[in-house]
């Protein structure tokens, strides 16, 4: 068949080196090429696959299909960033045009587990400018699992729940070779994109690879201003190979290098001239375990992140500094599941451990002065080994999911210097501690009349991070403080309720959702006036302290309603507040939020509008550097197209981001830098059966 | 490639005989030189007797100079045990001499070594010059030997002595004992001396010395929880804690208090003054 024809063929289909010029001139003409070869499997990542609270799994399997259903996802060439940020349930925390932190319930890094298939990997950057979601791409994934609170504790010790993000693998389906380029500019930014996969897939063997590469210049806000260090570029390459070892065995093994320079940060006073990763696993999965145990699955993986931060091209720095950060970490888990009767149980047993190091050094005006150098974290060892269960039980109508957590951490501080550094605050610092973790969690689903309840109470808890617990004045540039760690911190504790009303009648569907978190010792940075700030014009110095509590709430109202089945409204509204025990407000929540999106389906023509938009933020904490945002509301336009010529796929989307070219920030963005104005974009797809 | 494994060869090689040579020194030091591992700072030729001195430093410093004496009988080549030195520094100014702070001279576990500290409060010059005498007593025989010596300013540059008239209108010395600088908490020691005229200095007791280190290059950065000097009577010094939250150049701000409280040289870091005028320097 076509298979060695396929074969030959890939490289100039690849189109570059040879072809990469020709590519690029389209990209300046800002036409977005794609072509995909022979069926592929597309990317997707909607609203339909981010489960917020749900006591099933769903494993949504992307398709080049569904890809062209799904007008949620409004530009084909977004990045996770604007995946994650499409969910309902997330907001995105933006420092610059590249590597978002996402928030969850209003709770964002070490409040959330974060992983990528299951593997912890824990950013390399003391000022957060490197979330795990940064060392990704689109291009590797085939689904986000968003679960909130303790629901996520399945990946791990969590407060405001989890992201797992799955990557996309062939899974012994007999596809044979599959081919796609893709291409894709926007005008806003000059951002560009390459990108290009190849796999094979057999009943007994799969391989994966795809590299994609992302460029972008600075970008403008509403109105025309241009953000100055807004730009970025990285590369990312993965692989997934998979062996049948024999029936119901499978060995795989996947990698993921990614690579990031010239990442500018418009909101910080420091950008990125490099963050690294090598992500790499080995999977066992045998479908029969012992006895009646099913699906076991074992996994051993190891990463190493570095990044590098720059100052060098930003003009007026009071001091040039050197801020190198090292994250390494290794793990494993195995779990196993076991059907009784009504009862499905997921037994999990995991650990990883973590090294993260990083440093600073300063260079005086004065050249004779020597060089200032600190550990802003000193080498600090985690050890942490978790044993999960879960028992999912049907009864009638209903099911319940208890599930529990035990686990024990182990924060040792490896540098001596680092040790030696803390001990100015905290004389009697030992080297090595322990915390003992828990969560446990209760959910329960039903049906009362023609409502369907699902509801649950739950418990869990934390232990500090490294940045909260050995962090060495770090300086935060959005409240202007330099944050100390606090080794005695007590674990944070979160006892968590939710709820969810939802209906669904012939047209319209109506959905009803809140979460409640009660978090005693609620980790905060608090003004210690009696320390020093370091950082050249700095007010003064935090060090993170335990709130007596915190409590954190949400309600989201959502609705659908289908005039036809090509026409569909949907929309929905949130309420967001977070409080401490006084009753002031923790910062970074969100104000009310809605979206509208009204989608037209026509098969061969699609077409969305998308109206989204906050109310002023009026429930901000000025200590924490935050004013009252104003309100906005924003819209967006996207516009599908497929033809058919001589069998082959050809799909043209055209879209404008920001239709009236609003100046706009949200409380999200650090420091106030104003999000992207009107951006337009276009892509055509050439898929070739 | 063969030159490669030729070159490698040669320095496994080279490795190996460095080794080994310096394994040799050593044992024959153990046995020869107690001071093997310090500097031979001067050595004063009289009465038939080679006075050495050693120090850990390369030179006569200004400041505090921990000093080891020996003294070998040029007769017998053996170094003279118990004995017993006293010392007299002497700077010969254009217009005036003085003395600075000296500590008795004690003997060491090893009979033949002898040890005391010197604080110079300036160096010499073309002009005017230190000299040292040395005065000892062996087998119940006097014998007094005195010769100039280079007193040079710290090779950094660093200030690690004051020379100050007090509130009381007392002239004070106080020093800084030599350390080995790292980030985090340090062991820190100062001396003290008041000047009872211009040879006598008597080392002083009960006082307090307060700690601000400030890194002028970084804001005036300041690190917390130092300890306030006090007299230790063992050592005779003042003992605190001094923490660095970084490598880099250090001003340690410094006030004396005496024992009623008063300040007597020196006043606290604020805004519109930016140090004490009593201070030491650190830079590492």
């Amino acid at each position: 068949m076509k298979l060695k024809e396929n074969a030959t063929s890939a490289p100039c289909a690849w189109g570059w080196p040879g072809c990469s010029y020709r590519v690029f001139a389209v990209l300046f003409c800002s036409l977005v090429t794609e072509v995909i070869q022979a069926q592929v499997q597309k990317v997707i990542l909607n609203q339909d696959t981010i489960l917020p609270i749900n006591l099933e799994e769903v494993i949504l399997i992307s398709s080049f299909k569904k890809a062209m259903d799904s007008t949620y996802v409004y530009n084909p060439m977004a990045t996770l960033d604007n995946y994650l940020e499409s969910s309902t349930k997330m907001e995105m925390l933006k420092r610059g045009a590249y590597a978002w932190e996402p928030v969850l319930n209003d709770m964002s890094s070490e409040r959330l587990s974060i992983t990528i298939d299951g593997m912890h990997i824990f950013g390399a950057c003391t000022d957060k400018m490197d979330p795990v979601t940064a060392y990704v791409d689109v291009s590797n994934l085939s689904e986000a699992r968003i679960s909130s609170g303790q629901q996520g504790s399945e990946q791990g010790s969590t407060i405001g729940g989890a992201i797992d993000l799955k990557l996309e693998k062939s899974n012994f389906k007999p596809t044979g070779w599959i081919g796609e380029v893709r291409t894709g500019g926007e005008f806003n930014n000059a951002a560009r994109m390459l990108g290009g996969k190849v796999d094979y897939s057999a009943e007994h063997f799969y391989v994966d690879t795809d590299v994609i590469y992302r460029r972008a210049d600075d970008y403008n806000a509403g109105g025309g201003e241009e953000v100055p260090f807004s730009q970025y570029e990285k590369y990312n390459l993965s692989a997934n190979v998979g062996f049948m070892v024999s029936d119901g065995k499978k060995l795989s093994t996947s990698f993921i290098y990614d690579e990031a320079r010239d990442v500018g940060y418009p909101a910080l006073t420091m950008d990125v001239s490099l963050a690294r990763a090598f992500i790499g696993s080995v999977t066992w999965l045998q479908d029969r375990f012992v006895g009646n145990f099913m699906n076991w699955e074992t996994k051993l993986y190891a990463n190493t992140i570095e990044h590098v931060m720059d100052d060098t091209k930003r003009p007026d720095v009071p001091m040039h500094m050197d801020m190198p950060g090292w994250s390494d970490t290794y793990g494993y888990y195995s779990q196993t599941g076991l059907k009784v009767e009504n009862h499905k149980f997921l037994v999990k047993w995991d650990g990883f451990y973590n090294k993260s190091l990083a440093e600073m050094t300063m260079y005086p005006k004065d050249f004779d002065e020597k060089t200032m150098f600190m550990l802003t974290w000193p080498d600090v060892r985690t050890l942490n080994t978790g044993f999960y269960a879960e028992d999912k039980i049907g009864i009638q109508e209903s099911s319940l999911k208890l599930l529990a957590r035990l686990g024990i951490q182990n924060n040792t501080v490896a540098s001596d210097f680092g040790l030696n550094s803390l001990r100015i605050f905290y004389p009697d610092m030992v080297k090595s501690q322990g915390h003992f973790l828990k969560s446990f969690s209760a959910q329960y689903q039903t049906k009362i009349g023609f409502l369907d309840f699902n509801g649950g109470l739950a418990y869990g808890d934390r232990a500090p991070s490294v940045t909260e617990g050995y962090g060495f004045y770090l300086f935060n540039s959005f409240d202007n403080y330099d944050y100390i760690g606090n080794p005695n911190l007590k674990n944070e504790k979160s006892i968590e309720g939710n709820l969810r009303f939802s209906s669904d009648w012939e047209k319209l569907k109506l959905g009803l959702e809140g979460h409640y978190f009660h978090i005693k010792d609620y980790i905060l940075g608090e003004i210690d006036t009696s320390l020093s700030a370091m950082t050249l014009g700095a007010e003064g110095v935090k060090i993170y302290g335990n709130l007596d509590y915190a409590t954190l709430y949400n309600a989201t109202l959502d609705a659908e309603y289908a005039y036809s089945t090509r026409l569909k409204l949907s929309g929905n509204i949130s309420y967001h507040r977070g409080i401490d025990q006084d009753g002031g407000n923790l910062p970074f929540i969100s104000p009310l939020a809605y979206r509208v999106y009204l989608q037209y389906d026509l098969g061969f023509f699609t077409g969305s509008f998308a109206m989204k938009g906050a109310g002023r933020q009026v429930n901000f904490n000025p200590g924490f550097g935050e004013d009252e945002t104003d309100a906005y509301t924003v819209f967006s336009l996207n516009l599908g197209k497929r033809f058919i010529l001589y069998d082959n796929m050809i799909d043209v989307a055209f879209g404008v981001d920001n239709v009236f070219d609003t100046y706009y920030s949200t409380y999200s963005d650090w420091k106030d830098i104003p999000r992207m104005g009107r951006n337009f974009f276009m892509s055509v797809s050439y898929a070739i059966k | 490639m063969r030159t490669t494994i030729l070159l490698i060869a040669a320095f496994i090689f080279s490795l190996g005989f460095t080794s080994c040579s310096k394994n040799d020194d050593e044992d024959q030091n153990v046995v020869e030189n107690p001071l093997a591992d310090y500097n031979l700072l001067t050595s004063f030729k009289s009465n038939g007797h080679d006075i050495q001195i050693y120090s850990d430093q390369e030179q006569f410093t200004v400041g505090y100079n921990e000093l080891f004496i020996r003294i070998k009988d040029d007769d017998t080549d053996a170094f003279i045990k118990n004995a017993d030195i006293s010392w007299k520094p002497l700077m010969h100014m254009t217009g005036m001499m003085h003395g600075c702070p000296a500590s008795a001279i004690e003997t060491t576990e090893d009979t033949s070594v002898y040890s005391g500290y010197l604080v110079f409060q300036m160096p010499g010059n073309a002009d005017e010059y230190w000299d040292l005498t040395l005065d000892y007593k062996i087998d119940g025989l006097d014998y007094s030997t005195s010769a100039r010596i280079d007193v040079n300013s710290p090779a950094d540059g660093k200030r690690r002595v004051n020379s100050f008239m007090g509130s009381d209108d007392v002239r004070y010395v106080l020093a800084m004992l030599p350390m080995e600088p790292k980030e985090g908490v340090n062991n820190f020691a100062s001396v003290l001396y008041k000047m009872e005229d211009m040879i006598t200095f008597t080392n002083v007791a009960g006082y307090k010395v307060t700690l601000d280190p400030r890194m002028p290059g970084m804001g005036n950065h300041s690190s917390p929880n130092n300890e306030v000097l006090t007299y230790d009577t063992t050592t005779k010094t003042y003992q605190g804690k001094l923490n660095f939250t970084m490598t880099g150049y250090w001003k340690i701000n410094l006030e004396l208090i005496d024992e009623n409280g008063e300040t007597l040289k020196g006043n606290g870091v604020a805004e519109e003054n930016e140090s004490s005028s009593l201070f030491f320097e650190i830079e590492f």
